[in-house]
């Protein structure tokens, strides 16, 4: 069966879409990464769909699931290089991908990852945050 | 709808493979007309949403993609149809965030806002119809 490959980089997870999806090769993208991060104990997932020409609301949605899953599991995501066109459609179409944080490009998605990562284990990131999503 | 049609392409949309497909001839297409690049990626996008509708919720149909010419503009009209359930309220199947699944009830309203015309015929326990259109 096709699958999107996972690399691991310490303890984070890095995935490059590189095809036009169809839905189940999605989904099993998404039941693969939270094995995976339960697996490994990874603490941040990066994302990359700067190769992607279009997010619909399936693909949206996709991302937004695999970044609520990786939350339960105490890790981090974020969704970098999304083409200007793509945030343009996706706007119009009515999807604000709540709960997902995006970044330009790898190096600043590591950055935030890495960041989010230490301020978490230094136990500053949770005081004070009344926010629920 | 207006406009003469020039030339037209039938795509089946049978499974979720289609629907990759469907997005690539409608990029051609796009690109054929020089739809610039964002309006390419709104057309695209929108042909995605129907196309998942037209196998998700009409289990299964047609897509039949042309050109269109009035006076000295020319646009892409696309015309997804299938012989499902139908859609018993089309206002409220148009609202965004109605969904009858587990979706986001984003494909409708989003299709309608990215097009420039937007048709729905639906006749419950006999099919629907979309059709939709970009100008250049
Ligand atoms: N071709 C169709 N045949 C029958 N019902 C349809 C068809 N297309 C849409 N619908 C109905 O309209 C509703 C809204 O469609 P829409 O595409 O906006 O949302 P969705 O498909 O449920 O979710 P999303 O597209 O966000 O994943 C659907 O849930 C379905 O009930
Ligand atoms: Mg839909």
């Amino acid at each position: 069966m096709e699958r999107i490959p996972i690399l691991r980089m310490g303890n984070f997870l890095l995935v490059t879409i590189q095809v036009d999806m169809h839905d189940k090769l999605a989904l099993t993208l998404q039941d693969d990464l939270t094995a995976k991060i339960a697996d490994v104990g990874a603490k941040g997932v990066l994302i990359d769909i700067s190769s992607l020409e279009i997010v619909d609301s399936f693909i949206g949605r996709t991302l937004a699931n695999i970044a609520s899953m990786a939350r339960v599991l105490d890790a981090q995501t974020v969704v970098v290089g999304m083409q200007p066109a793509v945030a343009i459609t996706l706007v119009e179409l009515g999807m604000s991908l709540p709960g997902i944080r995006t970044a330009l490009n790898v190096e600043s998605g590591m950055e935030y990852l890495k960041e989010t990562v230490i301020d978490y284990r230094n136990g500053e990131d949770y005081d004070g945050d009344s926010e629920q999503d | 709808m207006t406009g003469i049609v020039n030339k037209t392409e039938m795509l089946p949309i049978k499974d979720s493979s289609d629907v990759v497909f469907v997005r690539q001839r409608v990029r051609v297409w796009t690109t054929q007309l020089k739809f610039s690049l964002v309006e390419q990626t709104k057309v695209v996008t929108a042909a995605s949403e129907l196309g998942r509708n037209t196998l998700e919720h009409g289990g299964g149909g047609e897509l039949e993609i042309s050109e269109v010419v009035d006076g000295i503009r020319k646009g892409l009209r696309l015309k997804f149809s299938d012989k499902g359930p139908g859609i018993p309220d089309i206002k409220l199947a148009l609202s965004d965030g109605y969904t009858s699944k587990q979706g986001m009830g984003l494909g409708l309203g989003g299709s309608k806002r990215l097009m420039n015309e937007f048709e729905i015929e639906s006749t419950p326990g006999q099919g629907t119809t979309i059709t939709v259109t970009r100008w250049k």
